[in-house]
């Protein structure tokens, strides 16, 4: 008799072998996304005092590898409300697909006009990425919401693969956060007080101004870009926007990387 | 003993093309006690009567708040109510979390009629034996909504189910134009008197057998904000029954009788 309490109640090893743990264990354990794949930089949005400008590149990269040059990262949803998509190009197809179902859902359960705002969808986005990443399975995207609230007063909010959520009248993701948003917030020096102070006209040119820097200073930008401006009367999605009046008089002063190491 | 062949279940026509069961549970709403509904622009009003069941119990339930921007008014079997309320209370919760929006109230009428009709269509499935008014106020403003049991939901301008609830109808046809312009106050006036028209001879309203809830849209700073359910039971009803409905004098002198 084994007098190993451990041993009592199982199979005796002796008699029918010891047991093959591999039946009950994989080699590894589960492992879901670590690291986005194809992916899209900065997305900008500016509040101004009737509505919001928001603006990504149309580059979708593949490590360094400037693969896609047409993808756009700008979508919107009906009727009035757009979201800019950075991180993984393939998580943003997936959460576009979720945002038309949802369209589709909305107007099939209603006969009337109801519908679902910036702040409505930014909302249920932002449950989604933190119910991924409770999974450990996140969807490798920073967003921008950009509409209307129930108010009708500019919405402008982020979520991340964290579940993270930002409101702020000026916001910037990615690379943008650190290169843009500081040139941004020059539009609004009393923050959310500013933002009936901004008229669209500026919030336009300081969001081009920042595009044409994050394309000086980002190597994962492009010179074409998609611009939404959403106001009371709609949406107005620009897809194919180039960046002009480029100046690199600055670059040849740049010292300390790519060519001239010192 | 059965009143013909074809009420034992709920997928069975009968050969007029009737189905026996979603009528008797029709007939179990006309036994519930009475309530009224009704709507302006700006407001929408439930009220309704309790019966209790005997002397030492409590009164029945009859309204519930299943939101702020939402409640219900029932008639029939109370335990039915209960479990449809319950599963409106999760869906409205639910549409609150997921898009921090107060859901449309067609739409959660169109959720508890998907489901009732279900039990009309399933073997040994008995359909809900209770009819319900459903009122809140959303984005296009305040909606009163029928329920029956058959599944069929309807918007009213006005409306009364449950047991002589034809005199609260008639009084509601009567005053109907009216409604749509009505005060906050002016429309509690009418709910009451409209429940008051079903009354038996011998009853009156009282603190003890009313129930009033009321949801609007209140305006501040120009903007339409909600006012919230407000359920009126008990002593809370005293001051609208006293405001808006005589009742045959002497209200103190019942409260508390004294051997002399």
């Amino acid at each position: 008799m084994n007098h190993y309490p451990q041993a009592w109640g199982r199979p005796r090893d002796d008699v029918y072998g010891a047991y093959d743990h591999s039946y009950l264990q994989s080699a590894q354990p589960k492992t879901h996304t670590q690291s986005p794949a194809v992916t899209g930089t900065s997305v900008l949005g500016v509040k101004f005092k009737d509505g919001v400008v928001i603006a990504a590149d149309n580059l979708a990269s593949y490590g360094s590898l400037a693969r896609f040059t047409d993808v756009k990262r700008i979508r919107t949803f009906p009727p009035n409300t757009v979201v800019g998509f950075g991180g993984d190009v393939s998580d943003m197809q997936y959460l576009d697909r979720l945002l038309q179902s949802l369209d589709i859902r909305e107007n099939y359960l209603s006969s009337t006009d109801h519908v679902l705002n910036a702040k409505n969808l930014h909302t249920y986005l932002s449950k989604i990425m933190y119910r991924r990443r409770s999974d450990f399975n996140p969807l490798w995207n920073m967003l921008l919401v950009a509409g209307l609230d129930d108010e009708d007063k500019p919405f402008l909010a982020s979520a991340d693969l964290l579940g993270t959520t930002f409101s702020s009248p000026t916001l910037a993701t990615g690379f943008g956060a650190h290169l843009a948003q500081p040139l941004l917030r020059r539009l609004m020096p009393n923050d959310e007080a500013s933002v009936k102070d901004v008229t669209q006209e500026q919030a336009i040119n300081a969001v081009k101004e920042c595009m044409k820097v994050l394309f000086y200073r980002d190597a994962r930008s492009m010179d074409k870009y998609s611009i939404a401006v959403i106001t009371k009367d709609g949406v107005d999605l620009k897809e194919d926007e180039k960046l002009e009046n480029q100046s690199w008089a600055f670059a040849d002063q740049i010292r300390g990387y790519g060519t001239q190491v010192n | 003993m059965f009143r013909n062949n074809y009420d034992n279940d709920s997928v069975t026509f009968s050969p007029q093309g009737r189905i026996f069961q979603v009528e008797y549970a029709q007939e179990a709403v006309k036994q519930g006690s009475v309530v009224v509904g009704l709507v302006s622009k700006t407001h929408v009003v439930l009220t309704a009567l309790k019966r209790n069941a005997e002397e030492l119990s409590s009164y029945q339930k009859k309204v519930v708040g299943v939101d702020d921007h939402l409640g219900v008014a029932l008639a029939g079997l109370a335990s039915d109510a209960r479990v449809l309320s319950n599963f409106m209370k999760q869906q409205s919760l639910a549409s609150k979390l997921s898009y921090g929006r107060p859901i449309p109230i067609e739409r959660i009428v169109n959720m508890i009629g998907d489901r009732a009709q279900t039990s009309t269509q399933h073997y040994g499935k008995r359909p809900y034996g209770v009819g319900l008014l459903v009122a809140g106020v959303d984005d296009l403003g305040p909606h009163l909504f029928e329920f029956s049991p058959s599944g069929m939901t309807q918007e009213m301008l006005a409306c009364a189910i449950g047991a002589r609830s034809q005199m609260a109808r008639t009084y509601l046809e009567r005053h109907l134009d009216k409604f749509a312009d009505c005060s906050r106050d002016e429309l509690i006036k009418h709910g009451l008197l409209a429940l008051k028209e079903s009354l038996a001879q011998d009853k009156e309203l009282t603190v003890d057998n009313t129930s009033l809830a009321v949801i609007g849209l209140a305006e501040k700073d120009g903007r339409k904000k909600l006012e919230k359910f407000k359920l009126f039971d008990g002593q809370d009803v005293g001051p609208l029954l006293e405001a808006n409905v005589e009742t045959s004098g002497g209200g103190e002198g019942d409260a508390m009788e004294t051997d002399s």
